[in-house]
């Protein structure tokens, strides 16, 4: 059945919009919320058939491109219009991880619905009449949250190599586009003759450029939320200070008494144009402590999911058996309060990175190791990654008009396919 | 106490002001043009030509919707031009070089033979404002007070205008003719926005002293194709324009000579055009550039005036001299008149309505140039658009607004922009301009236009007759077109390479294959043959473009919904919560009338349109 809008005209699947109702981030439940004349289509492509309106059935999620599983999630349908927007809508009840999340979204787009706009859900029920005045009074406040969320995001990411790689892009197009209009619009200009040709090359390229980076997948998704480092060390080997002196403010407790640290403490570090979330852990030993036991079992938990460990003993103690056990290929060995005594020249059989968190020395070549780290595992190294399902669509759009047309952005691109034949 | 009474007065008479009387008229309200002088109607103040790419589009949906443009440039044409012709359908700009005599005679010809248009030469001073803070009529200098139902102002370069060559200083409207001052103060005291904004013209010259031997000619399309619908064929003798260059000593001229340019020394502090530069300017934005082209233009068959386009300039006169003399085929060439910057008042044009009546001043409207544009065709556009609004206005309180969307018309994108977002310089249409250019082509203007002209009253029975003629005879070939249809062996003989997947392709189809040869579409469907030109071009283009058409009125639609939903002239942005103080500002400086219109604004997040448009559905009476 095709897919009719309100008014009886045919719409795109694309007037199908999704986004995370949850909170970004870990937890143990998101939701997605899906809304528009293609959800039914869409929700049908993942999930198999439509699940009984307004009745929560568990369903086994699939990628409509090869069939690959998932996630197992609890499924409602809710067809307008007796829907929060007044449309289709669906909601999605995925397992909480940044993985699952990602690959439903990009799972969605596939399926045709795109990433939602800040405030379009509320925009749509508008549209269809669905809000009352309570309702609508709260709204505003919430638009203004999702905003400012957006804002801080954008702006995070706007200083990052990604930002940087996107600029460039917007830059070159604009630069094409220039030159393309300028062909269209000043032929009695006395321009170049091989304008139009060279326009068309310079395109090309971008194009193939575009392409490679897309082909590159959701590699760098993780840009977005940043690369999580976690600290881990016995108790008092100094590891709130080292994040506070690499943070450049006092982010954690710090005092002499070893078990200060109960929970996490996280800093977010801007390194090398990549957000590390830096988190400092409970010290690691037996304690009877119920608190801190749960900081410790936290600690590990932390260590498992974060990108990289970076283990701190201390120079002045010998080094801690428990963290001994915890190094791994990947983990960082750092030993602290080197001047309080001389560091060893080896720790299980590596050369640790020696530094003084009270005095500063070691930490611009700690800072350096670290970003080095980051950069690599956020594929930056060679270059920058697609973050966010809703970059897919859009650099998509750019190289299909391109290839139909040249330079442009999309609907640019179609008409000057056209235009210039 | 009124002299006298009309349904609209038009003040000014450039290609604004006759467009907007004529539009008024041929709505049926009694009209009264009044300018400075009255043999200067239809006067072309810059260039002697019309058209153009973009523009050449707007003359064309002037024309479609009965305005008196492009007839007059039919009658006047000495040299007619499709510009991008190489390109596709949709960028092709026609135009025309005009003799200036004949083209002024024509449009006061053209506006004679308007029944209840009359045309006075008596310069306008004030307004009459009524009570309730609308306009009611004019005051002329002489002091005759004049009421109407509605009053068009289309005073173009003439509000406080200032004439800049080198670093003389002359106030005037256009070279010989004296400023508009009273009407500049009069809209100031209306509290409208004023901001200065420059153009400015190249010396002309004499024709006989040019070496025309020297230069390398340039010869108009033959046969010319007219700019108007209604024009058979063009009747003029055509004659030849030329090419020459400047070259690196007129630049170096120029460089050594820029503290006697008035824009450059400092005497200009308005806006130029960006599209349409001074030598001066050219010569220091664009240094890199060896030469810069000049066409020169014959101003009329009888009239040796030349006008050497491209190289308008506020420099000193004795500076001109010696850089025209730096022309190949120019060094003996006489200045008739020097060439020179021109700063005038414009108003903010977010300051009007979408009908271009002045917010707050009802029944005041506003066209051409004093809204910050430039060029003959957008003053044209808007002055019908003016026009025919300020007879629906002049006829009864309750009449709907008269309004072309972004969709429908480059004069819908002209007015949209004007009206939304300002201008930061004088505004010129660019097919660029327009997001829907595959659709609104210079050649399917009165496919798009004339049936809602003629649901306006502005068109004329015999246009609105021949309109729909074509328009049914188009309809009826394009579904014999899509009906024909033939194998990809068939194709294959008449010359036609098709995939051989067996599937068959319709006429349509074939028409719209690019890199078919047409006599190949022809051996396939020899019934296209005996289509009228007109028509199967018209096939050709809509089938070139429909698979992109059809994408863009798939979005268009989806964005109908939102653009529809009108914002009141009294939404007290202020009001609404959840709008920053940025968002406030802006949309209160622009004033959108629709939500569709507030999405287009620079800079207007999509949260703000979310809280605007949730606080819009709460001001509804609800009868849920």
């Amino acid at each position: 059945m095709p897919v009719q809008a309100e008014s009886g005209a045919p719409v795109s699947a694309a007037d199908t919009i999704f986004a995370l109702a949850s909170g970004a981030g870990r937890a143990a439940i998101a939701v997605m919320r899906l809304s528009g004349p293609g959800a039914g289509a869409v929700l049908t492509a993942l999930a198999g058939r439509l699940p009984t309106p307004r009745m929560a059935s568990l369903r086994r999620l699939r990628d409509p491109r090869d069939g690959d599983l998932l996630d197992e999630a609890l499924v409602l349908w809710m067809p307008g219009p007796a829907s929060y927007t007044g449309e289709d809508s669906a909601e999605l009840h995925l397992h909480g991880g940044r993985a699952v999340v990602a690959a439903v979204a990009d799972a969605l787009v596939a399926a045709g619905a795109r990433p939602a706009e800040p405030g379009e859900f509320t925009r749509r029920a508008f549209l269809h009449g669905r809000l009352d005045l309570t309702a609508a009074e709260g709204i505003a406040d919430l638009i203004e949250a999702e905003t400012a969320a957006q804002r801080r995001q954008a702006l995070r990411q706007a200083g990052g190599a990604l930002g940087t790689l996107y600029a460039g892009w917007a830059e070159q197009l604009t630069r094409l586009l220039a030159r393309q209009e300028a062909f269209i619009e000043f032929e009695e200009e006395d321009l170049p003759d091989d304008l139009d040709a060279r326009v068309a090359e310079e395109a090309a390229g971008l194009r193939a450029e575009m392409a490679a980076h897309l082909a590159d997948g959701a590699r760098s998704e993780r840009l977005r939320e940043g690369l999580c480092f976690a600290i881990l060390g016995a108790p008092n080997v100094g590891k709130s200070s080292l994040l506070n002196a690499l943070a450049g403010r006092e982010a954690a407790i710090v005092s002499a008494r070893a078990g200060t640290t109960r929970d996490v403490v996280e800093v977010v570090l801007d390194l090398g144009g990549v957000p590390v979330t830096l988190a400092d852990t409970a010290g690691l030993r037996e304690s009877a402590d119920e608190i801190e036991q749960e900081g410790i079992r936290r600690a590990l938990r932390r260590a498992e999911e974060a990108e990289m460990v970076i283990a701190v003993f201390a120079a002045d103690a010998p080094p801690d058996p428990a963290t001994l056990a915890l190094l791994g290929p990947e983990t960082l060995v750092v030993v602290n309060k080197c001047d309080l005594a001389p560091a060893p020249s080896a720790i299980a059989d590596r050369v640790p990175l020696a530094v003084a968190a009270r005095t500063g020395a070691g930490l611009e070549a700690l800072r350096a190791r670290l970003a080095e780290a980051a950069a690599l595992r956020a594929g930056l190294t060679a270059a920058a990654g697609l973050t966010r399902p809703r970059h897919a669509p859009q650099a998509a759009g750019h190289g299909d008009a391109r290839g139909a047309a040249g330079p442009g952005d999309a609907r640019r691109g179609r008409d000057r396919a056209a235009a210039g034949r | 106490m009124l002299d006298e009474r009309w349904d609209v007065v038009v003040v000014g008479g450039g290609h604004a002001g006759a467009e907007a009387a004529a539009a008024a008229a041929r709505c049926g309200a009694r009209t009264l043009l009044l300018t400075h002088r009255i043999e200067t109607i239809g006067e072309m103040s810059c260039n002697p030509a019309v058209g153009g790419i973009g523009k050449g589009h707007l003359v064309r949906e002037v024309d479609a919707l009965d305005g008196i443009i492009a007839r007059a440039a039919d009658a006047a044409g000495i040299h007619f031009k499709l510009l991008n012709r190489s390109k596709g359908p949709a960028v092709r700009g026609p135009r025309a070089q005009a003799d200036r005599a004949l083209f002024r005679t024509a449009v006061q010809a053209l506006l004679r033979a308007t029944p209840g248009l009359e045309m006075r030469g008596e310069p306008v001073e004030d307004l009459i404002l009524g009570g309730d803070g609308a306009v009611a009529g004019v005051v002329t200098a002489a002091g005759k007070r004049i009421g109407a139902g509605a009053v068009v102002i289309t005073t173009g370069t003439f509000l406080r205008g200032e004439i800049h060559i080198g670093d003389r200083r002359t106030p005037a409207g256009r070279v010989g003719e004296a400023p508009a001052i009273g009407l500049a103060l009069t809209l100031e005291r209306l509290g409208l926005p004023l901001a200065r904004l420059k153009t400015g013209t190249p010396p002309r010259l004499d024709g006989r002293t040019i070496d025309w031997a020297a230069l390398e000619p340039q010869h108009g399309d033959d046969p010319p194709e007219p700019l108007s619908w209604m024009t058979e064929r063009i009747t003029n003798r055509q004659v030849a324009c030329a090419i020459t260059y400047t070259n690196a000593a007129t630049h170096e001229l120029i460089r050594a000579n820029l503290h006697h340019s008035a824009v450059y020394g400092g005497g200009i502090s308005g806006v130029g055009p960006r599209y349409c530069p001074s030598i001066e300017d050219k010569v220091v934005r664009f240094a890199d550039k060896m030469r810069h082209q000049i066409f020169l233009e014959r101003e009329g068959l009888d009239d040796d005036t030349v006008y050497p386009n491209g190289i308008s300039t506020s420099l000193a006169e004795p500076v001109q001299a010696a850089v025209v003399a730096s022309l190949p085929g120019l060094e003996r060439a006489v200045i008739l008149r020097p060439g020179y910057a021109i700063e005038y008042d414009h108003v903010d044009p977010r300051a009007l309505r979408p009908t271009l009546e002045v917010r707050a001043a009802p029944r005041l409207f506003l066209a051409g140039q004093i809204n910050g544009t430039t060029g003959y065709e957008e003053a044209a556009a808007q002055g019908v658009m003016a026009g025919v609004n300020a007879a629906a206005r002049a006829g009864g309180t309750a009449a709907p607004d008269r309004v072309l969307s972004r969709g429908e018309a480059y004069i819908g994108v002209l007015v949209d922009d004007l009206v939304l977002q300002g201008v930061t310089e004088p505004y010129r249409m660019l097919t660029a301009r327009s997001e829907h250019r595959l659709a609104l082509r210079a050649d399917n203007a009165g496919l798009r236009l004339t049936e809602t002209g003629i649901a306006w009253g502005c068109v004329g029975a015999e246009r609105a007759a021949a309109h729909r003629t074509f328009a049914a005879t188009v309809a009826e070939a394009e579904a014999r077109a899509r009906q024909d249809q033939a194998t990809p062996t068939a194709f294959a003989a008449a010359g036609a390479p098709v995939n051989h997947d067996g599937r068959r392709r319709s006429a349509f189809e074939a028409l719209g294959l690019p890199g078919l040869p047409e006599d190949g579409v022809a051996t396939l469907f020899p019934w296209l043959r005996d289509l009228p030109p007109r028509v199967l071009a018209e096939l050709r283009a809509r089938a070139l473009y429909a698979p992109y058409v059809e994408r863009q009125a798939a979005e268009l639609r989806v964005l109908e919904r939102e653009e529809r939903l009108p914002i009141p002239d009294d939404l007290d942005f202020a009001a609404i919560p959840g709008l920053s103080l940025e968002m406030r500002q802006r949309l209160d400086r622009a004033r959108p009338a629709t939500l569709g219109s507030a999405g287009r604004l620079a800079g207007v997040t999509p949260a703000a349109i979310a809280a605007l448009a949730v606080h819009l559905r709460t001001r509804e009476p609800r009868f849920t």
